[in-house]
């Protein structure tokens, strides 16, 4: 089986079954014995013209087969033909309503965050249990019970999976949205030992996203995350060692940034910045003037710190202001950013991020003492074990 | 498919004086009379305060009575509708109406389907 038919054909045909059945798990699977019997059949005779209609016809086979075995078929019959009704072909266009019914379904706020994450890589994205267990470093058992409990919901509390109303449609995307972007931070997440898996994350990400813009093109702030996705894994390559540990952005590599993704980021963000951007559109343009800076020195940090004005304009918290002073340090020195967070040392004292931003200022004022204090400080906030050689590194670099 | 919309609020919450309760007797009816008209009602009741609850328990073979609610919380058991709509989410919006909605909660449990004898 072709990869690339599957990325395409999988969500197309769930959806497509959950609006004809009304049953996710039968959807579900259905669409696994159908690409199933494609892998055999396809080897054998070739791959059909269209293989979306072959998938379709196939699986609908199976839910018919598989429904006429159950006890109360002839009812379930009758109301299949009502559904039926609506021919057996879909349109272009109905398609892409079912694979977003599919979508806002999957992250519907009846059901928990981790929920929705699990049951989208699952339903969404074709990922086996298996795989959406490695990438969240829990137990295959303990994710598996996670979406039979979402399922189990699902089906008992009739949560629909159908297109909705406009008035609430803003809202349930940006939940989609939400569940798209913790994937992708999961993903990205830094000082992990088994960083392959934590790849495939990112991917499966930056394919929702796309996914996700492609049913709503004209939504601004779903373009505005493909951006921010891309335009921030585009430094996957560069963001960590050979050993995992993190490397600062002023020390990576940008020969190996991915030029590809960087392109198509700025591509997205253009088609976002047109309706005027959003939370992640001001993000997406952070992450857009580290990506076009040929050198650290030449990253528009003017720009930067004026996003993050607009951020925390629009009710940004402390780690926007966190940020915001790191990116000042290199508009207005070190000194004026240490101000800046110190401010912030009530609401971020349990953040290593804060001690370690403010141990990089010290250090650069040459504040030997208080930027090894800072680093110690980090340190006891519960670092992973590649997050901690960092900070130990750059604190033996003080001393 | 029906729903049971339980209605829970803290005591302290909510009209608290009688004129208050009296002014928020529209709101109630005007809920009643909309979810009713929209052939979604099927029954539903207010309950009086939890101090004049009595719990009953089956322990072998013995009734066993106490006095009080099953379990003493902040928030309290004011009332339900059971309601009977397509789906979730309309049994969502029809709880977000509730007029005790912005000061209490509502629970959503979908109601047991048993199979026909």
């Amino acid at each position: 089986m072709d990869a690339e038919i599957f990325r395409t054909e999988w969500p197309k045909l769930v959806a497509i079954l959950v609006r004809d059945f009304g049953d996710l798990e039968l959807a579900e699977d259905c669409a696994q014995d159908a690409f199933v019997e494609a892998s055999t059949r396809w080897q054998a005779d070739g791959r059909p013209d269209r293989p979306g209609a072959w998938l379709t016809t196939t699986a609908r086979r199976k839910a018919l087969d598989r429904i006429r075995r159950t006890a109360n078929y002839k009812t379930k019959l009758e109301e299949l033909e009502v559904r039926a009704k609506r021919g057996p072909d879909r349109s272009a266009g109905e398609i892409v309503d079912d694979q977003l019914a599919l979508l806002l379904g999957c992250c519907h706020p009846a059901l928990g965050l981790e929920a929705q994450v699990a049951l989208t890589l699952r339903i969404v994205a074709g990922l086996t249990t298996e795989q959406i267990a490695r990438g969240f470093l829990v137990e295959e058992a303990t994710m598996g019970k996670r979406i039979t409990r979402a399922k189990t919901k699902i089906r008992q509390a009739n949560i629909p999976f159908r297109p909705v109303d406009r008035a609430v449609l803003a809202e349930r995307l940006d939940a989609v949205r939400h569940v798209i972007y913790l994937i992708f931070t999961e993903g990205h997440a830094s000082g992990s030992d088994d960083s392959f898996v934590r790849g495939d994350l990112c991917d499966e990400a930056a394919w929702l996203a796309s996914l996700l813009v492609q049913l709503m093109p004209d939504d601004g702030e779903s373009s505005a995350l493909l951006a921010l996705i891309l335009l921030t894994d585009a430094r996957r390559a560069t963001r960590v060692d050979d050993s995992g540990i993190p490397i600062l952005l002023e020390d990576q590599d940008r020969s190996l940034w991915d030029r590809e993704k960087i392109a198509d980021g700025l591509r997205a963000l253009e088609r976002a910045s047109r309706q005027g951007l959003g939370a992640y559109g001001l993000q997406a343009t952070v992450a857009s003037f580290h990506a076009v800076a040929a050198t650290f020195a030449d990253t528009d940090w003017f720009r930067i710190v004026a996003m993050y004005d607009q951020m925390l304009a629009r009710g940004g918290g402390s780690v926007v202001a966190l940020n915001r002073a790191a990116a000042l340090s290199y508009v207005d020195g070190p000194a004026v950013a240490l101000v800046e967070m110190d401010r912030l040392a009530a609401d971020l004292d349990a953040y290593l991020y804060f001690h370690s931003a403010r141990a990089e200022l010290l250090r650069r004022l040459d504040l030997t003492e208080d930027a090894k204090a800072a680093y110690e400080r980090a340190l006891g906030c519960n670092p992973g074990v590649a997050e901690a050689a960092f900070l130990r590194r750059q604190l033996a670099s003080v001393s | 498919m029906q729903y049971a919309l339980l209605l829970y609020s803290s005591p302290d919450a909510g009209p608290q004086s009688e004129d208050d309760m009296m002014a928020e007797m529209p709101k109630w009816f005007a809920y009643t009379e909309e979810i009713t008209q929209a052939g979604a009602m099927k029954g539903g009741e207010a309950l009086q305060m939890p101090d004049t609850a009595t719990t009953v328990r089956v322990r072998d073979g013995q009734s066993v009575t106490t006095d009080g609610p099953f379990a003493e919380t902040k928030e309290i058991l004011g009332g339900f509708y059971l309601i009977d709509v397509p789906d979730l989410d309309a049994a969502l919006e029809w709880a977000a109406k509730i007029p005790s909605a912005p000061y209490g909660s509502v629970e959503v449990r979908p109601v047991m389907e048993l199979p026909d004898a």
